[in-house]
């Protein structure tokens, strides 16, 4: 059972269920919960988009795009139907959050879906879970199931003339899916390959019908905003980024964990106060801050840097999905990047070439590489290819791929110069990685 | 297909793809979980199993077989009775989840993806499992082990080998 960890500095707002036996459903209305589906019943599309905006709330998933304004780009008449769509496939290596808000906070989860379907004028959501989640997808379907029994879900909403159904999904074991608009495709029962935009998703998204794809943090972020209000939830965070995160800290920290902190919280103090420092007595020698495709940062760029996506994009890496992953001096860099680059090319989907071949290229270099056997020309190369990958495929995870290699390169060549000339590695404890 | 034709799976999960393929507003929706669900169920993805779920969806096996491939979950041999999956990616190698790995190799006797001779178990190296925040951690089948060192691994085995003992006796008598 996945340990919960606490620290006085957090606020917790989405995480404020956990450990409070929320799953169920009696306790999660005691609570207050479907407070906010009701309000929002009454006040209509509107207000809750109007609410959405002034929250300052943004994608949880990765990408920080914000919320109120990508419900707002939904037609409001369609020929089509509008759906709403729960990201679960949490599969960003570092990244364990939605793991705990399936467990902990089911309902928050299914509010949150209803709100997004009242605010586009959606009659289905579905709430798509990875397929390692299985007992996680069990939760969430008894939660649902619960929901329909209360006449929360239905053909009348809460005793309203509003239909609102939802379907939980499984997936099958695939980071790509992750994407939207791949999600979409798997959903639809196909392979998980990205399709190109534009069309968005608001236009066309699932069976081509207009459709509100989000992440699901930040679907269980929604009723609190309405609670609160979203001029007070973007209080809690900096400008711009409303509002709180699920940070998770984990690697060669004392105390790792999900902790949920505001917005622009420091970086050096999450990881040295929060969670308790560097275990071991080490010292701190990298931090890849939002999940294995951000690129690293040094401990002298996070002396004053605030964790927002606006603060984090200016240091040259992204706030991504708040998977902070800290790696102590002890630790191989080449190593570390070619279990990164390793992860992306076993998920490429093979769909754009610059992904599916760069992968794989990296992935063979950086192997030879850290058994020693590496020429000085390689890292050059490995740079090249890495910056040839960028911007070139549909979907992000050439990018994911591409940019925490970049880092890593650039900002650690005197660690791969220690690597050439059949030098053993500096650290080298598994020089081959086993292929998976 | 009703529940009361031929089918390959049991009453139950018979009747739950009869409701599957209907819960969507395409048919072909259905088509991850129910692979998902069969192999749950059977073990792996044989071709009767893809001629069956090709014919209840009403897609060609070819399809099928299209879709299964893509997804790191599904198989097309027979896996372990209990599956040990153990991830090894960044957050879990930081934590000495190779050195966990390498002794769940030495105890079982077999490599990524390998089936001990008994059939009990296989082994797998994984991709994050989403459970970074609890280090190293595995999934046996669909639970999640976490926390681990290779102190544990001998524990989790006997645990599962008592596991399939206890089932053995209850089938039996």
């Amino acid at each position: 059972m996945p340990r919960l960890v606490s620290h006085p500095d957090e606020v917790k707002v989405v995480s404020k269920r956990f450990g409070q036996g929320a799953a169920k459903i009696e306790r999660y209305i005691e609570l207050g919960g479907y407070e906010s589906a009701k309000k929002c019943l009454e006040q209509g599309p509107d207000w809750i988009i109007e609410e959405m905006k002034a929250s300052n709330l943004r994608g949880r998933g990765g990408a920080g795009f914000p919320t109120g304004l990508k419900w707002s780009f939904v037609p409001k008449k369609s020929d089509k139907p509008k759906y709403v769509l729960v990201n679960g496939d949490e599969s960003e290596p570092g990244t364990c959050k939605d793991h705990l808000i399936f467990l902990h906070d089911p309902h928050a989860v299914i509010e949150g879906t209803i709100i997004a379907g009242l605010a586009i004028g959606a009659k289905l959501g579905f709430i798509y879970l990875r397929g390692e989640y299985r007992y996680l997808l069990e939760i969430m379907e008894k939660a649902v199931a619960d929901a329909y029994a209360k006449g929360f879900l239905g053909k009348k909403i809460f005793g309203s003339d509003t239909e609102f159904q939802v379907i939980t999904q499984t997936g099958a074991g695939a980071y790509e899916v992750g994407e939207e608009s791949a999600l979409m495709e798997s959903l639809e029962g196909k392979r998980g390959v990205p399709r190109i935009k534009p069309p968005f998703p608001a236009v066309v998204g699932l069976y081509g019908g207009p459709t509100v794809i989000n992440n699901a943090e930040t679907i269980a972020t929604v009723p609190h905003v309405i609670a609160m209000g979203g001029v007070a939830f973007a209080g809690i965070g900096t400008p711009r980024n409303g509002g709180t995160r699920l940070f998770g800290i984990s690697g060669h920290v004392q105390r790792p964990g999900v902790y949920e902190l505001p917005m622009g919280y420091n970086l050096k103090k999450m990881i040295y106060e929060v969670a308790g420092g560097i275990r071991g007595g080490r010292q701190l020698k990298a931090v890849v801050p939002g999940g294995s495709s951000t690129p690293v940062l040094l401990p002298e760029e996070i002396e004053n840097l605030g964790m927002d996506f606006d603060q984090v994009g200016k240091a040259g890496s992204m706030l991504g999905s708040g998977g902070v992953v800290v790696i102590d001096d002890q630790t191989c860099i080449v190593e570390f990047a070619l279990r990164t680059i390793s992860f992306y090319q076993h998920e490429s989907c093979g769909w754009c070439i610059p992904c599916r071949e760069g992968t794989d290229w990296l992935k063979k270099s950086l192997t030879r590489f850290h058994a020693g056997f590496g020429e000085a020309k390689d890292i050059d190369n490995i740079q090249y290819l890495a910056e040839n990958m960028m911007g070139r495929t549909f979907c992000p995870l050439g990018d994911a791929a591409a940019m925490p290699t970049l880092g890593f390169v650039k900002k650690f060549r005197k660690e791969f110069e220690d690597h050439l000339n059949g030098r053993p590695c500096p650290f080298a404890k598994h020089v081959e990685l086993a292929v998976i | 297909m009703s529940s009361e034709t031929m089918t390959l799976f049991s009453p139950q999960l018979a009747a739950r793809f009869d409701a599957l393929v209907e819960k969507y507003p395409v048919r072909r929706s259905a088509l991850v979980p129910m692979l998902l669900y069969a192999q749950d169920e059977i073990g792996y993805l044989s071709d009767a199993v893809i001629a069956e779920v090709a014919e209840r969806i009403g897609i060609t096996e070819l399809d099928v077989r299209n879709v299964a491939s893509y997804y790191s979950m599904l198989r097309f041999k027979p896996a372990g009775k209990y599956n040990v999956q153990v991830c090894t990616n960044i957050s879990c190698m930081l934590r000495g989840a190779y050195d966990l790995y390498e002794r769940f190799q030495e105890e079982l006797g077999i490599g990524h993806k390998g089936v001990t001779s008994d059939g009990l178990f296989s082994l797998e190296e994984v991709e994050c499992i989403g459970a970074c925040c609890w280090a190293p951690a595995i999934q046996v089948n669909y639970e999640f082990h976490d926390e681990l060192t290779p102190e544990h691994v001998s524990g989790i085995l006997s645990g599962y080998r008592g596991k399939a003992a206890l089932e053995g006796r209850t089938s039996n008598a």
